[in-house]
């Protein structure tokens, strides 16, 4: 006891007031924290995508049977994905938009590929709270614009699923994707 | 610049810290729990390490529980599958098992050490008997939890484990067979058994948690016991924190150098291989055996030639350690101080080891004839000798104090 504290009031002699006990409970809270964080990480990272899930995460299907004016709804990732047969009518309504009515302003050629602008294909996930927008089904209801309307809140997408009206923030989203060949698509 | 405030006027972080203590005194009550304000006798070794090691246990094999039991199904046909794709796909879901089956080891490990201190130094002893019962409680709620944790991979060993362990109902006269049939759920080890045991497994360690606070509870009325085993005066003692703290700490930093040798080098070491077949009710391997930590009292079952004396001995042998307080007539707690009764005890620890190998092996010729002598051993420990030698042997003079010898020393 005796040693210890002739120890400690040497050392708290020291100019900045720091003692050697004050660097080791430093050191010792420092080394604690990292090593807790460190324990704690797999069992965080175990609540992420498992590699079989991630194995999944691809999807192929075919616009071969797919007429002009149809809409199917396709899974990728465990969501709906919306690909629409657009008329040339519908096209042209998504062209003619004027940027300064959008929300979030996109070109409609920037949402399709080239040579196949008929075809639009897009996360069908609404941007506000995660429903399904209405749509895609002939008796469904399209929204003030023609392409798509959400149940829960009321959110108007275009023909290029663009967000027009009510209370979601972005477009729909388009998702990677990439023509295989003429008529079969390959997502994620 | 702080002891200034202090004298003048507290800082905010102060006053906001008693305003909250005087509606909730949450770090008053750590602080007299395992703080400042728990008084510990001073010669505590590092054997008293094992109680806070036991509850460190416990949270890491909840923690990994938790997150295991996000992955893992528990329906006969997919149980196995989840666990070897928590194996193969999960994150760091090979560790995460690993660490929450050999955890499950070293949980024993460590428990079965911090029981043979209490029996050694005699913390079982009046006043700490009922801190000594909610022990025992805890450790059988544990074997439960331990069973039926290891059913759950749905491997052959957990199957047949599983319809071993239940039979043993069977041997309870007259309602026995009705007993082990709702214990299933059915009429084997099937679908609904795994489902029951599987929403228990992860109940009892929260029984076990609650226990826990009563055990600590228990604890905290007398004070720790210490290896001299006499009464401890104020002068005696330090405090908890952060005398003891620091050395627990330390003991963590010793315990989890030896896990994870075990964790990442031998992670299938104290396991079954048989575990890792798939569980099939139409064919039992040849030789069950449970997990290490069961095989003496599985050795005490087989040594007797009949079901129900056979089941009787084996519960016996953990129950018999309720009446231990009384069993033991001694007046002195620490066996330090009792040289016949020492030779005794360390041959019971032998003893169990030795039925721990009989239990693995097949119930015939050596095996069978040793587990029986250390059977008998085992019982005459606890009725015979303990009672007995407590009687007519003459205990080592006691010090005054811990510090006494010293100060003697010193003159």
């Amino acid at each position: 006891m005796a040693n210890t504290a002739t120890a400690h009031s040497v050392a708290s002699g020291t100019a900045d007031g720091e003692t050697r006990r004050d660097f080791l409970l430093h050191s010792t809270v420092a080394f604690g924290t990292v090593g807790t964080a460190l324990a704690v990480w797999p069992l965080i990272s175990s609540m992420n995508p498992a590699a079989d899930t991630l194995a999944l995460s691809t999807t192929e299907f075919s616009l071969a049977n797919l007429q002009e004016g149809q809409a199917i709804i396709v899974v990728w990732q465990g969501k709906p994905v919306f690909v629409r047969y657009r008329t040339p009518a519908e096209i042209e309504s998504a062209r003619n938009a004027p940027m300064s009515d959008l929300v979030d302003p996109i070109k409609d050629e920037e949402r399709v590929k080239k040579d196949k602008e008929k075809y639009l294909i897009l996360v069908g996930v609404c941007t506000h709270l995660g429903c399904i927008p209405l749509g895609t089904k002939p008796m469904d209801p399209r929204g003030d614009f023609g392409g798509w309307l959400c149940p829960c809140h009321g959110s108007h997408y275009d023909t290029a699923g663009r967000i027009r009206k009510g209370p979601a923030p972005k477009n729909l989203a388009v998702p990677p994707y990439q023509y295989l060949d003429d008529t079969t698509v390959r997502i994620g | 610049m702080s002891t200034d405030n202090s004298s003048t006027e507290k800082s905010v972080w102060r006053r906001a810290f008693e305003w909250h203590e005087a509606r909730l005194p949450l770090v008053s009550f750590i602080d007299n729990a395992v703080g400042t304000k728990y008084p510990a006798p001073r010669n505590l070794n590092y054997f008293w390490n094992f109680g806070f090691l036991a509850g460190f246990v416990l949270v890491l094999m909840i923690m990994t529980g938790v997150v295991l039991a996000m992955n893992y199904i528990p329906h006969k046909d997919m149980a196995f599958d989840s666990v070897e794709r928590i194996m193969r796909d999960v994150n760091y879901g090979w560790l995460i098992r690993y660490m929450h089956a050999n955890g499950a080891s070293f949980f024993f490990i460590v428990v079965y050490i911090h029981i043979f201190r209490g029996l050694y130094y005699g913390s079982y002893k009046a006043p700490r008997e009922v801190l000594w019962w909610i022990g025992i409680i805890i450790y059988l709620v544990m074997m439960a939890t331990a069973f039926m944790g290891y059913v759950l991979p749905w491997g052959q060993m957990s199957f047949w484990g599983a319809t071993v362990i239940t039979n043993l109902f069977s041997a309870i006269p007259l309602i026995g067979e009705p007993i082990v049939t709702f214990l299933w759920g059915g009429f084997s080890v099937d679908n609904p058994t795994l489902n029951r045991f599987f929403a228990l497994h992860y109940l009892l360690p929260f029984v076990i948690f609650a226990l826990v606070f009563l055990h600590v509870w228990a604890l905290h009325i007398p004070g720790s016991n210490n290896p001299l085993g006499i009464e401890v005066g104020p002068a005696d003692k330090i405090p908890f924190h952060p005398y003891y703290t620091i050395k627990d700490v330390f003991g963590i930093g010793v315990f989890l150098l030896v896990y994870f040798a075990v964790v990442f080098w031998g992670p299938n070491m104290l396991g079954d291989p048989l575990n890792y077949v798939v569980a099939n009710p139409l064919v039992t391997p040849p030789h069950i055996v449970p997990e290490w930590y069961y095989l003496p009292f599985y050795a005490i079952l087989r040594a007797i030639p009949d079901k129900l004396l056979g089941v009787i001995a084996m519960f016996g042998s953990i129950l018999v350690l309720f009446v231990v307080p009384w069993l033991d007539t001694s007046r002195v707690r620490s066996a330090n101080f009792r040289p016949v009764y020492r030779v005794f005890f360390w041959l019971f620890i032998i003893n169990g080891m030795v039925l721990g190998w009989c239990g693995s092996q097949l119930p015939e010729g050596l095996p069978l004839i040793v587990g029986r002598i250390c059977t008998l051993y085992y019982f005459l420990f606890f009725f015979v000798l303990m009672p007995v030698i407590g009687w007519m042997e003459t205990p080592k003079p006691l010090p005054a104090s811990i510090g006494s010898p010293a100060l003697k020393a010193a003159e």
